[in-house]
């Protein structure tokens, strides 16, 4: 729905006017910050990911299993609130060097991930069978491992890039204007609905670009599955001389990637509960967040089950068409859905602008596609076969429903509502834009507080916002790996 | 408890790719399965077995034909077809499909009315698990902690529970290792005759089809070929490519006079009289294995060289090219067992089918 306001929109300002929208300086300007960001940020996440992937999974690093444990855990700070870090500690990481090194930080583990994942799964005798042929080890990483890694490289890499995209918080908080800050600000200051949704237009369409490069990525993945072999484990490359400085490496990364964000998050902490500690606005915020969140999970999970019932039980072009639909609105930033709905609802029915009904709207379709997988995941545990069987004991549709399929969806439909709660708990930019006046949540406060740079306020919505992430950041990496059992992800 | 009477049954498939016919994947198909009788289909994959299973089940209703329990029709003949849940048919599914969210005493009392339920399934449940040869204690276990013979002997006895009319099984063993495979079809027989239940089991096994049935039913691209007892089907088949699929064979050209006929291993004698060119069907356990290197003059038979020797342990497959050029496979005790490049004498005992040209496909 969001895309179909995009486009008509477009169409109905006409191509003249959009030409003259669009063909400003400030648009070039912001287009080059929005490209050569994401370009950057990818090519680093992906060096940054492969190689500490490989220093984890492949050598004889000491104390692996906890490192593995610290690289991943910067995706339980939201960017946001790590910009949020490392601009209150230093004021001059800004502008494209800070933003460059806050995204890359916050984002590497989107690579790390799915490239740790494939060096597990990789058959161990294929890179037997190339020492066997007298290739050396290196060589051999080179030639057998590394174009076996390449989807999950670049799945990963095009994550980064599609979260960049939308990514609003951290890059306002660092001063770094890209489409999506320049909507917001479109949006706020003068409440240019036509100018905001030009850009809103090449933003999609960027967003677009990845998603479709990402779906082929996924295409070509299956076909480079490995077969369950990989149950050896490979021998751990000796690191020699060099054990040291790359613990140090890996350290330095955590050190900046966690370290500086729990230190600047304790710092303020310290100097903020000594100024203000406004535990009853706190409480009003965490309340209102945790009823939004509610509503925006039970609705987004129920939307979810039909989509995924259509998409599993009744194959068909119509059905795959729905389900992949609603995986396009993954690709859309929170700014676009935000600033759909406000205009649409503004010109349509004026009446649900500025309800908490819209903002649960906006985080249905923003987090549908979370919602869906998690419930696809369930009901392809339930195949058809049993209900076959529960009808040929004498139960009936309802009967059969009642007793086979909800009992067996039902943890998968749980783990969906968690994930969207979590997920819409830390959620931003939407929030911002659609809140009804007065309505103030975790994420709300925090913004208010950090971008008036009343950084001791933001401290503690900071501190609830990580603590509300990490148990999302559990969830997802659990799901990760129940969905590589054999359910295409 | 019924008979099952499948008569002129037809269901086809909307094909995948635009454009093309419709797939018969059923077609016509006729068969009468007694009260208390053990029947399997056999046919290749794709053959449309397991759609009869599930026409019969009620799962999918057929285009023309009815199917009826004894005397109660159950769908065509215009009656609107009784849905899955009344017609009383048990149905064990490749893989045993159990309920993974249920223990084993909960898998086996599914069906069972509501009463019985809440009491656990009560008497059923341990009479189930004895019919089924199962220890008593496996009544709480988990369906992953059960390996596939337990999976499928549990699947039969929850099929069983409620005492259907007809038991369907959709190529229940295929999925079990070859000694597992044996040992649970066995128990599975025991058990369905044990409760005289009326059992369609469908498979692409000749071994399972054959060993385990009081009726044979072969198809082949939708259509039912032969059903008879299985000693009918492997030494009388219809035609030859049925005698192909059930069992090896070695189909030989010759000439019929009368009880007998000629072909490359000789004379042999028909099953039944006839007349001018037929197709011979010989089982290789027919062709007799002459090892005596002294060609003397009490040795009968065609002579030819072994080729290659399958060893078996307990038989063995010999290939002999006969000395016209034919080759034939015969199969003989594992216990004397020539060596490629030996001479041998082949000759053929026993009966022999033979089919017209107009009868060989």
């Amino acid at each position: 729905m969001p895309l179909a306001y995009v486009a008509s929109y477009v169409v109905i300002i006409g191509p003249v006017d959009l030409w003259h929208l669009l063909a400003r300086p400030r648009i070039g300007e912001l287009l080059r910050n929005t490209i050569t960001l994401a370009l950057a940020c990818m090519a680093s996440t992906a060096v940054l990911g492969v190689a500490l992937a490989v220093l984890v999974e492949r050598t004889d690093l000491p104390g692996r299993r906890l490192w593995h444990g610290l690289l991943v855990a910067p995706l339980a700070v939201p960017a946001f609130v790590n910009g949020y870090a490392w601009v209150s500690l230093d004021r001059s990481v800004h502008g494209f060097g800070g933003a460059f090194g806050v995204v890359t930080l916050s984002y590497y583990p989107l690579v790390y991930l799915p490239v740790v994942a494939m060096l597990r799964r990789l058959d161990p005798a294929l890179e037997e069978s190339a020492w066997s042929l007298g290739h050396s080890r290196v060589r051999t990483f080179g030639t057998v491992v590394l174009p076996q890694l390449r989807p999950a490289l670049l799945g990963g890499a095009l994550l980064v890039g599609l979260h960049l995209l939308a990514e609003f918080g951290a890059l306002s908080l660092l001063r770094f204007p890209t489409f999506t800050t320049a909507i917001y600000d479109q949006y706020g200051s003068t409440f240019n609905g036509a100018a905001a949704t030009a850009m809103a237009g090449v933003l999609v369409l960027l967003c677009l670009f990845l998603l479709l490069a990402e779906l082929r990525m996924r295409g070509n993945r299956r076909y480079s599955r490995v077969g369950r072999g990989a149950s050896r484990g490979t021998v751990p490359l000796p690191l020699g001389p060099w054990r040291w400085p790359l613990l140090a490496t890996a350290g330095s990364v955590v050190v900046l990637a966690v370290g500086v964000p729990a230190f600047s998050l304790a710092r303020w902490l310290v100097v903020g509960t000594s100024t203000e500690f406004p535990l009853g606005e706190l409480g009003s915020a965490l309340a209102a967040t945790v009823v939004l969140a509610l509503a925006g999970a039970v609705v987004t999970t129920l939307a979810a089950v039909p989509v995924v019932w259509l998409a599993v039980r009744h194959r068909g072009w119509a059905s795959t068409v729905i389900e992949r639909s609603t995986y396009v609105a993954n690709a859309l930033p929170g700014i676009v859905v935000g600033l759909a709905l406000v205009v649409a609802s503004l010109r349509l029915v004026p009446v649900v602008y500025q309800t908490a009904g819209l903002l649960v709207a906006a985080y249905a379709i923003l987090f549908l596609p979370r919602a869906v997988v998690t419930v696809r995941a369930g009901l392809e545990q339930a195949p058809a076969v049993l209900d076959d069987v529960a009808h040929s004991l004498g139960a009936g549709p309802l009967a059969t429903a009642r007793r086979v399929t909800l009992p067996l969806i039902a943890p998968s439909l749980g783990a969906g509502a968690a994930l969207v709660f979590l997920a819409i708990s830390t959620e931003l930019t939407a929030t911002l834009m659609l809140s009804p006046i007065g309505t103030r949540t975790l994420a709300t406060e925090f913004w208010s507080a950090s971008s008036e740079l009343r950084y001791g306020a933001a401290a503690p919505y900071a501190l609830l916002l990580v603590l509300v992430s990490i148990p999302a950041t559990v969830l997802l990496m659990r799901q990760e790996s129940l969905s590589r059992e054999g359910v295409p992800a | 408890m019924s008979s099952l009477t499948v008569t002129g049954v037809t269901r086809s498939f909307p094909s995948t790719a635009p454009g093309r016919a419709a797939t018969r994947a059923v077609d016509d198909v006729t068969l009468h399965v007694p009260h208390g009788s053990f029947t399997t289909v056999l046919g290749p994959s794709g053959c449309g077995k397991t759609t009869l299973l599930r026409l019969v089940a009620g799962f999918l209703q057929p285009e023309s034909g009815s199917i009826a329990f004894g005397d109660e029709v159950v769908a065509g003949d215009g009656v609107r077809p009784m849905p899955p849940q009344t017609r009383r048919v048990g149905y064990v599914p490749q893989e045993g499909a159990l309920f993974p969210h249920l223990d084993v005493a909960a898998n086996i009392a599914f069906g069972l009315p509501r009463a019985a339920r809440a009491a656990g399934g009560g008497d059923r449940v341990a009479e189930m698990l004895d019919l089924v040869e199962l220890p008593a204690d496996f009544r709480d276990r988990r369906p992953d902690e059960l390996s596939g013979g337990q999976q499928q002997r549990v699947a039969l006895a929850r099929s069983l529970a409620p005492q259907p009319a007809l038991v369907l099984l959709d190529e229940p063993f295929s999925s079990l290792d070859a000694g597992l495979r044996g040992s649970t079809a066995r128990a599975v027989r025991r058990a369905l005759q044990a409760t005289n239940t009326t059992a369609v089991l469908v498979t692409h096994d000749q071994n399972e089809a054959l060993s385990l049935a009081d009726q044979v039913a072969v198809m082949r691209a939708g259509r039912l070929v032969q059903s008879a007892p299985p000693s009918e089907v492997y030494l009388s088949p219809t035609d030859p490519a049925v005698a192909e699929f059930v069992g090896r064979a070695v189909v030989l050209p010759g000439t019929a006079d009368a009880a007998h006929a000629t072909c490359a291993l000789g004379e042999v004698v028909l099953t039944e009289p006839t007349e001018g060119p037929v197709s011979l069907m010989i089982r290789p356990e027919q062709v007799h294995v002459d090892l005596s290197h002294t060609a003397g003059d009490k040795v009968i038979g065609v002579r030819g060289t072994v080729e290659e020797v399958s060893y078996y342990g307990h038989d063995c497959a010999v290939q002999v090219r006969l000395d016209e050029g034919t080759s034939v496979l015969a199969r003989m005790s594992g216990v004397l067992h020539p060596a490629a490049g030996d001479r041998v004498h082949l000759r053929v005992t026993g009966l022999v089918r033979a089919y017209h040209p107009t009868e060989a496909l």
